[in-house]
């Protein structure tokens, strides 16, 4: 397998980098929104509240459908998407959990943006919330990442 | 030990990559806080680091390459002209102190849209590896 990463067809090009940069744009979406909703605790900052729930819903969610669309694609080309190998199975759990809860945040943010939108103030429960989720979903990418280098078997 | 590198240097990726998202939002007219700009420094000059020594170590540890191989040496002048695109990028953006926008000037945002370009193309290098 890790000749397999050294030397690829050129074919295979375009699925990994769509899903190596959907996976980066994901990760970096969520980091940005982790660090605001830390930083909107303090400082109650509607701002930055905004920020992050805007980085999830431009950054994040794009950033998933990409990185997901290359991960299936990437996947068929190797004859990998029946795979039972331990680390393609902690890839797409990782990918499914991730998911869920991303859409979990999505729809709290909704209603946060929605609520601000109207005049109120973002709830610092639902800020709370979403930032226990988004760095959850980081760390399960870090393990992904690690699954995905190292291989696992 | 090829794996651990592997890690690592695509971890640093990772690091670069969001910072690189970070101050995508600053620009895009986000709010710029004193932490935030931090955190995407932190992240910049981490995965910046770790990229570079982590993927020579790479190119060192494998038989398969070798240091002057062309795409390697593509990398590292797409990595140095990133790393100068950042630094423009990251002088322009200040924070003013209270959670709120900047104004950020063209010439910053167009460091910082270069970065982007720089650090896309490093990727491409990456992944094709042309001439490997």
């Amino acid at each position: 397998m890790s000749l397999v990463a050294l030397i690829r067809p050129d074919s295979w090009g375009l699925p990994l980098f769509l899903h190596i940069a959907g996976a980066m744009v994901l990760v970096g979406a969520l980091t940005l929104s982790s660090v605001s909703l830390i930083g909107a605790w303090r400082t109650a900052s509607p701002a930055l509240t905004r920020l992050a729930y805007m980085s999830l819903f431009y950054g994040a969610l794009p950033g998933y459908i990409v990185f997901r669309i290359g991960a299936e694609w990437i996947a068929d080309k190797e004859g990998l998407a029946d795979s039972d190998l331990t680390w393609i199975g902690i890839g797409y759990g990782v990918s499914d959990i991730g998911a869920l809860l991303l859409i979990i945040s999505l729809v709290i943010g909704g209603i946060s943006i929605r609520r601000m939108n109207r005049g109120g103030l973002a709830s610092p429960i639902a800020a709370r919330i979403v930032t226990g989720l988004v760095s959850l979903v980081l760390v399960a990418y870090l393990v992904a990442v690690w699954a995905m280098t190292t291989k696992p078997t | 030990m090829y794996h651990a590198l592997l890690f690592f240097h695509l971890l640093a990726a990772f690091f670069l990559a969001a910072g690189i998202v970070i101050y995508s939002g600053f620009v895009l007219g986000g709010p710029v806080s004193r932490a935030t700009r931090t955190i995407a420094e932190i992240l910049w000059g981490v995965g910046g680091l770790g990229t570079l020594v982590l993927g020579i170590w790479l190119a060192l540890n494998r038989p398969e390459y070798e240091l002057w191989d062309g795409w390697i040496i593509a990398a590292l002048v797409l990595w140095v002209l990133a790393t100068g695109s950042g630094a423009q990028a990251s002088r322009g953006v200040q924070p003013v102190g209270d959670d709120t926008a900047v104004a950020i000037d063209r010439r910053t945002m167009f460091a910082h849209w270069m970065r982007v370009l720089w650090f896309t193309l490093l990727l491409v290098m990456m992944v094709w590896k042309p001439g490997a």
